[in-house]
């Protein structure tokens, strides 16, 4: 009676374990290893890597493997061990002038110093569901005509920067190295945001979210004619600099998604007409992400531009707030937990509210 | 299969490294000067997820220490899902004693009550805060919020409460009813039935609040006056049953309502599970403790 009402004990063991049996599967099926993940479900890789902000291909094969491929799950597990980690030191920023490129697409110039390289995408596929993949083939389709090979021809130039040679595009401020970078896993947002701590806390987003949240900015709800000034993805280099050195040395590569966005703008009072920017960056392949990010970065900064936040997209506080699907899933999810309490206290109030409006009704009555 | 009990090894004491506890006791410190301001802290992410008491969590684990003993309830209970799955958090991570008796604990982490054994000095109370801010839902921007705070500027809530009176003929918040906390800082108790808001006031025991999600911490420090927010015409009430406890007959607990066929059928036992058990281990009992006494929805006196 009373207490099967409540849970306890023995209900969440015998939930973890039927978790476990159905993680597992069917038994006659080998069991899915970590390098399989990591090899063939690489772009749930870079996403969960991306999102879940720490890039280690096989923790994340392994988070994307516990949650039975369910990414949020798998984001929110790689976070909750990643606060347990200590840091050593910051990194310096990464140089993606220097990049391995594998692939680097312009849409505003048909070609550009570095070149245009395609690379592995999916935007020439056709969308056809390919019958030949439901049979395993051991050997693989016919091997790749040819190897990709990541392009490394020393600097490689931005398109921003090309434009900024003319000036026809707005320079960066200039920013203080020595400044402390905003770190939001160590102090709350706080607004209004710096340009660090909105690309951090966008970087971090759920693409889902920033995916519509861009999407409504080409739909007009914040719109600021954007061109993908480049999109490059390749390997970089990662270097700290330790200070009982005083020089940098390198600690690893990471294959990084950068987006550049060249986006119109009229200019005001105090400024010429010039190209404004919009800055996206992934872990991984993780495109869609980029562009999403710098499409939201551009609405964000209509103040610094002088523009009128009028779409959800321009909103600091809105935006900002709600990137991050670790927070919103937990939060949507707690509706699960008992409310008992309140419904009871809601169930006494509503009656007593019922009750006088009867009584009213039968005093009119008479 | 996966035992939180491997969650003990390589972590650090009550799970937290000591920098991060550090930096929460200091948030805490601050917000027991400030009786009732909403402290901003650098709330980590826990293996358990945000809105399920994350808050409460690094609360408990920035102030919890060998010799504690801890009691979880959510809802009242001890045996609710969730308090069970907090209480084994600690109990891997920390290895600290755990009881179920109010007066046994020196820290009790709760989520929705306030245990009905009047609390003793010395003890702590910890609240899971689902949303911190008690003018959220009037104004969305954290931005307004703390303007509002810090000219003290609440007349927006006092018209909310007066337009409830106008429109239904009472104040239509049963839980998380908004507080006054020394006379200076509106505060949201968590969705406490406004039932317990009177437990708050003047509380020997120091009432710690932790938000996770929306990472911020708040306190009531011990014998602070808390008041619930009312009219001099329209004074502030708590809700009152005309049952009493099924199980133990208490007349002056928070019960909640079992349904107990699908024809109307109901009884009530108290939400406080342990003052519940001790009554009745105390030899009182209810109208028909043996089965569920069955009660027509309709007979009872709706007016409560
Ligand atoms: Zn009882």
């Amino acid at each position: 009676m009373y207490v099967a009402v409540k849970g306890g004990e023995k209900a969440i063991e015998n939930s973890l374990d039927l978790v476990a049996e159905e993680r597992r599967g069917d038994r006659d099926v080998p069991e899915l290893t970590i390098e399989q993940i990591k090899s063939q479900m690489a772009l749930a890789v870079d996403r969960v890597m991306t999102e879940g902000s720490i890039y280690d291909r096989d923790l994340a094969a392994l988070a994307i493997k516990q949650a039975q491929g369910d990414i949020i799950e798998a984001v929110f597990l790689l976070r909750a061990y990643r606060t347990t980690l200590p840091r050593f030191g910051y990194s310096a920023p990464i140089d993606t002038a220097q990049m391995g490129i594998q692939r680097r697409i312009s849409a505003t110039y048909k070609d550009l110093p570095g070149g245009q390289i395609l690379g592995p995408t999916y935007d020439y596929t056709h969308r056809l569901l390919d019958f030949d993949l439901t049979e395993e083939n051991r050997n693989g389709p016919a091997a790749a005509r040819t190897a990709p090979e990541a392009v490394n021809d020393g600097e490689i130039p931005h398109v921003t920067d090309l434009l900024n040679h003319e000036g026809l595009i707005q320079q960066e401020p200039e920013t203080d190295e020595d400044a402390p970078i905003a770190d939001l896993t160590r102090q709350p947002l706080a607004f209004p945001a710096g340009r660090d701590l909105r690309l951090q806390n966008l970087a971090r987003g759920d693409e889902g979210f920033l995916l519509a949240l861009g999407y409504s900015t080409q739909r007009g709800y914040g719109n600021n004619h954007p061109f993908v000034g480049e999109i490059r993805m390749g390997e970089v280099s990662v270097e700290i600099e330790p200070e009982e050195l005083g020089f940098p040395i390198e600690i690893g590569e990471i294959t990084v998604t950068e987006c550049e966005l060249v986006n119109q703008f009229a200019g005001t009072a105090d400024s010429p007409p010039q190209f404004t920017r919009g800055y996206g960056l992934s872990f991984g392949k993780a495109e869609r992400k980029a562009i999403a990010m710098g499409l939201v970065d551009r609405a964000l900064r209509c103040r610094e531009l002088g523009e009128e936040p009028t779409a959800p997209a321009q909103d600091e506080e809105f935006v900002l707030y709600h990137t991050d699907n670790v927070e919103a899933s937990g939060f949507l999810q707690h509706l699960k937990l008992p409310h008992y309490v309140d419904f009871q206290s809601e169930l006494e109030l509503i009656r007593k509210l019922r009750a006088e409006y009867m009584a009213r009704r039968q005093a009119a009555a008479e | 299969m996966p035992q939180p009990s491997s969650l003990k090894a390589g972590y650090n004491f009550a799970y937290l490294d000591e920098q991060t506890k550090r930096m929460i006791r200091r948030a805490i410190l601050k917000a027991v000067a400030i009786p009732g301001y909403q402290v901003p802290f650098g709330s980590r992410e826990m293996p358990l997820p945000y809105g399920w008491g994350t808050g409460g969590i690094q609360v408990t684990a920035g102030i919890i220490g060998p010799d504690d003993t801890l009691k979880v309830i959510d809802q009242g209970a001890d045996d609710t899902t969730n308090a069970v799955s907090i209480r084994r958090f600690f109990a891997n991570t920390a290895g600290v004693a755990t009881t179920e008796q109010t007066e046994d604990a020196t820290i009790i982490q709760t989520r929705h009550r306030i245990p009905e054994t009047p609390l003793q000095a010395g003890q702590i109370l910890v609240y899971q805060v689902p949303i911190p801010e008690p003018l959220r839902w009037l104004e969305p921007r954290e931005t307004e919020t703390r303007k509002m705070h810090a000219l003290q500027e609440y007349g927006i809530m006092y018209v909310r409460l007066y337009e409830d009176i106008s429109r239904y003929g009472h104040i239509s918040t049963a839980y998380d009813y908004p507080v006054m906390v020394n006379g200076r800082y509106l505060m949201r108790p968590s969705p406490i039935p406004k039932f317990d808001n009177p437990k708050m006031d003047r509380n020997p025991a120091l009432q710690l609040f932790g938000a996770g999600r929306e990472k911020r911490i708040y306190a009531v420090p011990p014998y602070t006056s808390v008041k619930s927010l009312d009219f001099k015409d329209y004074p502030f009430q708590v809700q009152k049953w005309d049952d009493c406890c099924t199980l133990c007959g208490a007349d002056d607990s928070f019960l909640d309502e079992i349904i107990t066929d699908d024809a109307g059928g109901r009884m009530f036992v108290c939400s406080d599970s342990d003052y519940c058990a001790k009554r009745r281990d105390a030899g009182h009992s209810g109208p028909n403790p043996g089965e569920a006494a069955t009660k027509k929805i309709g007979e009872a006196g709706d007016a409560a």
